[in-house]
């Protein structure tokens, strides 16, 4: 099987990028984006289908098993991960490869995605004393510990744009690891800072829903953080008031 | 001044706050060091092509081993150690050895203190089995045991950052060590996204993990695990120890461009090895080795794979068979296996058992390091996959984990102990456009070829002899340094292997097909010079009394 990738060049953010065709034949069905690549750039000479030589294709990968979250761009303008997504699933063997849009280009397909790392420095994800799962809360946590820090549902959320006030749901999932454990005053200064970064502006789209590439229960994580920041605002009324 | 205590490591230092260690690597030995250093209040710069969330160690499946004891088996830590030296065929340092299995328990309770979420039974984590070892002693969180410490340790590490002792250089990669007259001054880095060179001062923690580049397509571990740091190291006259043994996990299946994990958990909640003998399924395993069966250790299950796999009676496949679990095995502890399985495979291991063979899963050998995790180089230690510490001849499923935390922890105390002088100093060039971002994954097809064909579950003397004077030949030819320094080091673990005229552990000789104590159990140890490769054995140190 014949497949033409579309695949955004850009040499760096100062210049201005194109669409590029390769083309990349495969017997197996499995073949996913991810391995495409890498093959493409094994090659002496990367060659684009109007016969130009180009330089390989710059895009992270390190786990190439969806543990990782390196490999997230756009693939048919759908952000996913490129090891998990196949090129047998393209229409008409023809696949439309970008590079994540919300976040500043480094080159071709690599983008800058420091921002969601900043946002999780801004709002004090750390415990101060130690923490513990336990039986109760172990689920919880097991979950809000998987998050790859892809930026998938960054991406496709309307709320989301680098450098403002709401940091979206790579924040909400490992807030929600500490949420779950921490506690005393630490945990309700925690509780304001996630009220502000995360309940206050999610606009409850859920365009993440099915984007989450970890397939993490975004929402049953999010109900209980955001019952626990509300059960902490409830419990003030009620001290204020007696 | 500040003084703190170095928790975990057993130091306590006045700091000045201007001091730096440079930690090359930010998987779990990285964030290890950091985090001591951290809590000792000792500055570190922690370096990495990618952030922590993408480093090797959260793919990192079954679980850590400590003698926590918490399933009623009278598990101790003397137990732990006999088992890891056994495991290691005795190759390993004992000293070494003892210091990670006495501190195993503290170690595994203080990542459980970060908010590990290790599964737990009444508030204490729970342990399962896992090859080699009688007794249940592997503390776990699905088959994602890595990225659940991995979350914890970058949370933590966190707080550090914040505060200014712990300083992250995110997306560089090393371009070179300093290193005059033996003594480590500090390296340079580039950063990949504004193509500079960054001069860094200080001393180095070498935390970069196994080196994959040897071996393209052949391993279940990231691309990013490439070994180029370790590559670096040796050409620059770093001595790597027991580059021979590579373990080949014997449960893996092929995706494109690498191989994928069955974590051994499957077998230590009940998978079981078989391959049909005139149409029958043969456990193979379970009558061979009665007591342990499918869980012994990693070598000996995968050379026994490669041996009924070339039976003329068998059908040369091998399958795990998982469908006898229970279902709430599935549920509680591999839900994560299974989605992969049917992900990738397409096959449900609830339903079906899955074809696996054996793939190259972990280096026991790396750079050559001291029970301090010091190298041959002052103020340059290692720490993690890349040194040659803790697992001998064969290393035991849960202790990779448990070495890389227990070593990041002991290589930041040694070198906070160790420093000399304010280490501040930085210097970056001017952006460079022909700075490549994307470097090859592999060596190149010819040198890879060398490697696979010599350097697999079973070797012997001629084919190693031909790869040698193979290898060197493709390096006198190679004008790519980065490629010819990988060479260079694969050259190596060729000379290694052909130099170690028995078989131990994961290293099997056709031609030396027994253990030779009197003569072998010792350490290799390689250095370069500039110009060759010097190959020769070190005695191990004695055991000290406890």
């Amino acid at each position: 099987m014949k497949y033409l990738l579309e695949i955004w060049r850009q040499k760096n953010r100062d210049t201005a990028g194109s669409y590029r065709t390769y083309m990349y034949e495969t017997d197996s069905a499995s073949v996913t984006v991810a391995a495409a690549l890498s093959e493409l750039n094994e090659k002496n000479e990367l060659t684009d289908t109007d016969g130009n030589i180009t330089e390989r294709i710059a895009w992270e990968c390190s786990c190439l098993q969806k543990k990782c979250g390196a490999c997230a761009m756009l693939i048919d303008g759908r952000p996913c991960l490129a090891c998990d997504t196949r090129l047998s699933e393209s229409k008409k063997g023809r696949l439309r490869i970008e590079p994540l849009r919300k976040f500043p280009i480094i080159a071709d397909l690599m983008v800058d995605r420091q921002i969601i790392f900043d946002d999780l420095m801004k709002m004090q994800l750390w415990a101060e004393s130690d923490i513990f799962a336990d039986d109760r809360n172990n689920s919880v946590m097991y979950e809000a510990s998987r998050c790859l820090q892809c930026g998938c549902c960054l991406e496709v959320c309307p709320n989301f744009a680098a450098g403002g006030g709401f940091y979206g749901m790579s924040a909400m999932v490992p807030a929600s690891r500490l949420i779950a454990a921490m506690k005393g005053r630490s945990a309700n200064d925690l509780k304001k800072r996630y009220g502000r970064a995360v309940t206050d502006g999610c606009g409850k789209s859920l365009a993440c829903r099915n984007i989450c590439p970890a397939g993490i229960d975004i929402e049953g994580l999010m109900a209980r953080s955001n019952a626990a920041v509300l059960w902490r605002l409830f419990s003030g009324l009620r001290d204020k008031n007696q | 001044m500040k003084k703190r205590n170095g928790s975990g490591c057993g130091f306590e230092i006045d700091l000045s706050g201007k001091t730096a260690v440079n930690i090359v690597g930010a998987g779990l030995a990285g964030l290890s060091a950091a985090l001591t250093l951290g809590r000792a209040g000792v500055r570190c710069r922690l370096i990495s092509p990618m952030p922590s969330e993408r480093a090797q160690s959260v793919m990192a499946e079954g679980g850590i081993n400590a003698s926590l004891d918490t399933m009623g088996e009278n598990d101790s830590p003397v137990q732990h150690f006999e088992d890891t030296m056994r495991g290691g065929v005795y190759l390993a340092d004992p000293n070494s050895v003892w210091n990670l299995c006495s501190k195993a328990p503290e170690t595994v309770n203080m990542l459980f203190s970060l908010g590990a979420a290790l599964r737990t039974e009444n508030g204490r984590p729970v342990l399962r089995n896992f090859g080699g070892q009688k007794k249940k002693r592997t503390a776990y969180a699905k088959s994602s045991t890595g990225k659940i410490l991995m979350t914890a340790l970058t949370d933590a590490v966190r707080r550090y950052e914040a505060e200014g002792l712990v300083k992250r250089y995110p997306h560089h990669r090393l371009a070179s060590l300093e290193i005059n007259d033996g003594e480590c001054t500090g390296l340079k880095v580039i950063d990949l996204h504004k193509r500079t060179v960054i001069s860094l001062s200080g001393s180095v923690i070498l935390a970069s993990g196994g080196m994959n580049s040897l071996f393209p397509g052949m391993t279940t571990g990231s691309a990013l695990n490439t070994g180029d740091a370790a590559a670096l190291a040796f050409v620059s006259g770093v001595e790597i120890a027991n580059p021979e043994f590579i373990q080949y996990h014997p449960t893996t299946f092929p995706i494109t461009g690498k191989r994928c994990l069955v974590s051994e958990a499957a077998r230590g909640e009940g998978g079981r090895l078989f391959i049909l003998r005139n149409g029958k399924p043969w456990y193979f395993m379970e009558e061979k080795y009665p007591e342990l069966g499918n869980l012994m250790p990693r070598d000996v299950v995968s050379r026994e794979i490669e041996i009924v796999k070339n039976d003329k009676n068998c059908g040369g496949k091998v399958f795990l068979d998982m469908t006898g679990l229970d279902r709430s095995v599935w549920e509680n502890k591999l839900s994560d296996l299974r989605d992969e399985c049917i992900g990738y495979l397409g096959t449900d291991p609830a339903e079906k058992p899955v074809e696996v063979s054996p793939g190259i899963h972990y280096y026991m050998g790396g750079i050559n390091v001291d029970e301090h995790h010091r190298t041959n180089i002052s103020r340059l230690y290692a720490a993690g996959e890349c040194a040659c510490q803790y697992h001998g001849a064969n290393r035991l499923g849960g202790n990779s984990m448990l070495g890389a935390v227990f070593g990041g922890q002991v290589a930041a105390g040694t070198a906070a102990s160790e420093i000399i002088a304010d280490n501040t100093g930085e210097e970056e060039s001017e952006p460079d456009e022909k700075i490549a971002i994307m470097q090859p994954v592999g060596i190149p097809e010819r040198a890879a070829r060398i490697m696979r064909d010599s350097l697999g579950i079973f070797r012997d003397g001629e084919r190693l002899y031909g790869a040698v004077k193979e290898m060197q030949s493709l390096i006198d030819s190679e004008n790519d340094t980065l490629q010819r320094n990988r060479m260079i080091l694969g050259k190596a673990v060729l000379l290694g292997a052909l130099n170690r005229k028995e078989s131990r552990g994961a290293h099997t000789r056709t031609d030396y097909p027994e253990r030779d104590d009197e003569n072998f159990r010792k350490t290799t140890v390689a250095v370069f010079d500039g110009k060759e490769i010097k190959v020769g054995l070190r005695d191990i140190p004695e055991k000290r009394g406890e």
